[in-house]
């Protein structure tokens, strides 16, 4: 898998089949860039689930925030993961081991040996993306702030 | 790749627009609203936090005018652009997002006039100081840098014209410092000249030229290539640090590659307000749409008139850079492959009075103070556009008593040679 480039399609499928995301180091300070994607990504329709082990117990945009990964009482399709590289690799065992299908980190984190274990595992891994930016991106919506989306389409749009 | 290349000209038609979701309207409505229904309360909050993307109010956000800036942010390779309602609002979007009172730019002394005199008066009353020096010796930037100093300007192609500027070497310069390179691509346009290739870190147009290109419509926009790292050298509070109107956020951190362009929009010209109408973004979108064939006729048209001019016996000096005679061809090739522009100046045997005789005289071409019209247009800059400068000023920006400005427009060549041969021998 080239991590450098990721195909249209591969991100765009990501985005269309997966509900449930587990944000790992989401924010309950409305100005902080984990909350934006969060409360973005919760109109477009998933459910986003914080971890948080400052924040567990509390509730953040009327989610309850869990300690780990492993506290989650239910399936989730895919792991974001908001915390710097170094704190990456361990975050993407635990996807690994709760049975998650996405592994995302997000702009600014990557770990490529961490990437070919959930990769050997099954899982789809992207890395040094923002689901937020790229769905924006895909459905043309971050266009409206004049952001280059790069897509170009003779078909109506709607949705990613 | 993510998506395949496209070509220049399939961008001009096609970045940023799609068919209308709605209903099915292949080219792009002119969207004339003030404002957007939001769809409950909280929906408006999470818009007015910038947390989810969508349209408040026209001065900020229109989605005519967003399809024209991601338009010119695809054909400069950008990753992000934002419009305004002249040239120079989108000069005053940068300087207002990059400097603080008590800072300072250097830009080239060779400058559209109205720059000059944007940056020397008014810009100074706002507490930034512009520093002009001579652009063709590109160490004139590193000799003038001081610790407050945030960036530096260019013209790529400098009007009045013919003058080439060394982006690469001045770019180079501006890496140097920690400080961004800004350069108006005006009268290049991306069609001629690419100068984030070149290092460049944002580019202004005023979309009033060759972009717009109809003579129809006032506009400018400013793109940000997203290379740029703005906190490296603690330099520009405005994006790194908390912003007190927007509840402490930090506009480098949340918007990363493209914050540049979200806090002009969002601060600047909220606060200062010079938003461009969705009716002049339709326009100028139209005209857009052909700037590649347009181009290229300019510069083919411009180099004929060139030639013609250089023969000629009461015309004492050409400065176009498409002649192999122009001190700047070198540089045009290395810097504007596919032409030199359609903007030249030439000196008139007999100084003040004649070029006025000339502009008076003239009858196909248009005596008038614009360029970048499908029409060809004349001026005589020392009496018109560049009055305001002294005479110091007038030789060093290229606008001395003898020189005459054309914009050579999209007539038959030989009627645009024909009208000035007439208008020369009266
Ligand atoms: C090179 C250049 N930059 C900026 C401007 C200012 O643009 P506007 O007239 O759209 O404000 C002009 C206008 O002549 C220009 O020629």
């Amino acid at each position: 898998m080239d991590h450098d480039y990721y195909p249209e399609d591969l991100i765009r499928g990501v985005l269309r089949s997966v509900r449930t995301i587990a944000m790992v180091g989401a924010s309950a300070h409305w100005n902080r860039p984990s909350y934006f994607a969060m409360k973005y990504l919760q109109r477009k329709g998933y459910r986003i689930v914080p971890v948080n082990p400052k924040e567990a117990g509390g509730m953040i945009l009327g989610e309850r925030v869990y300690g780990a990964l492993a506290e989650i009482p239910f399936k989730i399709d895919m792991v974001d993961i908001f915390r710097a590289s170094q704190a990456a690799g361990p975050i993407t065992d635990e996807a690994i081991e709760v049975g998650a299908r996405v592994v995302w980190m997000q702009l600014g984190v990557r770990d490529d040996a961490a990437a070919r274990r959930a990769e050997r595992a099954g899982l789809t891994v992207i890395m040094n993306r923002c689901p937020k930016i790229e769905y924006g991106r895909l459905s043309g919506e971050i266009g409206w702030l004049g952001i280059n989306t790069r897509v170009i389409s003779s078909k109506r749009k709607k949705g990613v | 790749m993510d998506t395949p290349e496209y070509g220049f000209e399939t961008l001009a038609i096609h970045a940023g627009a799609a068919p209308d979701p709605t209903t099915g309207a292949r080219t792009t409505p002119i969207y004339q609203t003030t404002s957007y229904v939001f769809d409950d309360v909280d929906h408006a909050a999470s818009l007015f936090n910038l947390q989810v993307f969508g349209n408040i109010y026209t001065r900020i956000t229109n989605p005519t005018t967003s399809v024209l800036e991601e338009r010119v942010a695809a054909l400069e390779g950008g990753r992000a652009a934002l419009a305004a309602a002249s040239g120079h609002a989108a000069q005053l979007l940068v300087m207002h997002t990059l400097l603080e009172v008590g800072d300072e730019f250097i830009a080239s002394d060779k400058l559209y006039g109205g720059s000059i005199t944007q940056f020397s008066h008014s810009f100074r009353r706002m507490g930034w100081t512009g520093l002009l020096v001579d652009p063709d010796d590109p160490d004139n930037f590193r000799r003038a840098l001081t610790p407050r100093t945030k960036a530096i300007f260019i013209e790529s192609l400098a009007n009045p014209g013919g003058i080439v500027i060394d982006i690469e070497s001045i770019a180079a310069i501006a890496h140097g410092a920690g400080i961004p390179l800004i350069v108006d691509n005006t009268l290049a346009s991306p069609y001629l000249c690419r100068p984030f290739g070149w290092g460049a870190d944002i580019i202004v147009h005023s979309l009033t030229k060759f972009l717009g290109g109809h003579g129809n419509s006032i506009g400018g926009i400013l793109v940000e290539s997203g290379k740029f790292d703005w906190a490296a050298g603690g330099k520009f509070p405005a994006l790194t640090e908390p912003t007190p109107s927007y509840h402490n956020l930090r506009f480098y951190e949340t918007f990363g590659d493209m914050a540049f362009c979200v806090a002009a929009r969002t601060v600047g010209l909220r606060d200062l307000g010079p938003a461009l109408s969705p009716m002049n973004a339709f326009l100028i979108l139209t005209g857009i749409e052909t700037l590649p064939l347009r181009m290229a006729r300019h510069c083919e048209n411009a180099l004929k008139v060139a030639t013609f001019l250089e023969s000629h016996d009461r015309v004492a000096w050409v400065s176009y850079a498409g002649l192999p005679s122009s001190r700047y061809h070198n540089l045009a090739r290395k810097y504007l492959s596919n032409g030199a522009g359609a903007v030249m100046t030439f000196g008139v045997k007999g100084g003040y009075e004649a070029g006025i005789r000339l502009v008076e005289n003239v009858s196909l071409l248009s005596h008038l103070a614009n360029i970048g019209d499908t029409r060809s247009l004349i001026i005589h800059p020392a009496s018109t556009t560049h009055r305001q400068l002294n005479a110091e000023q007038l030789v060093a920006s290229g606008s001395g008593p003898d020189v005459v400005r054309l914009s050579i427009g999209l007539e038959s060549a030989n009627d645009i040679i024909r009208d000035l041969d007439q208008a020369l021998a009266a």
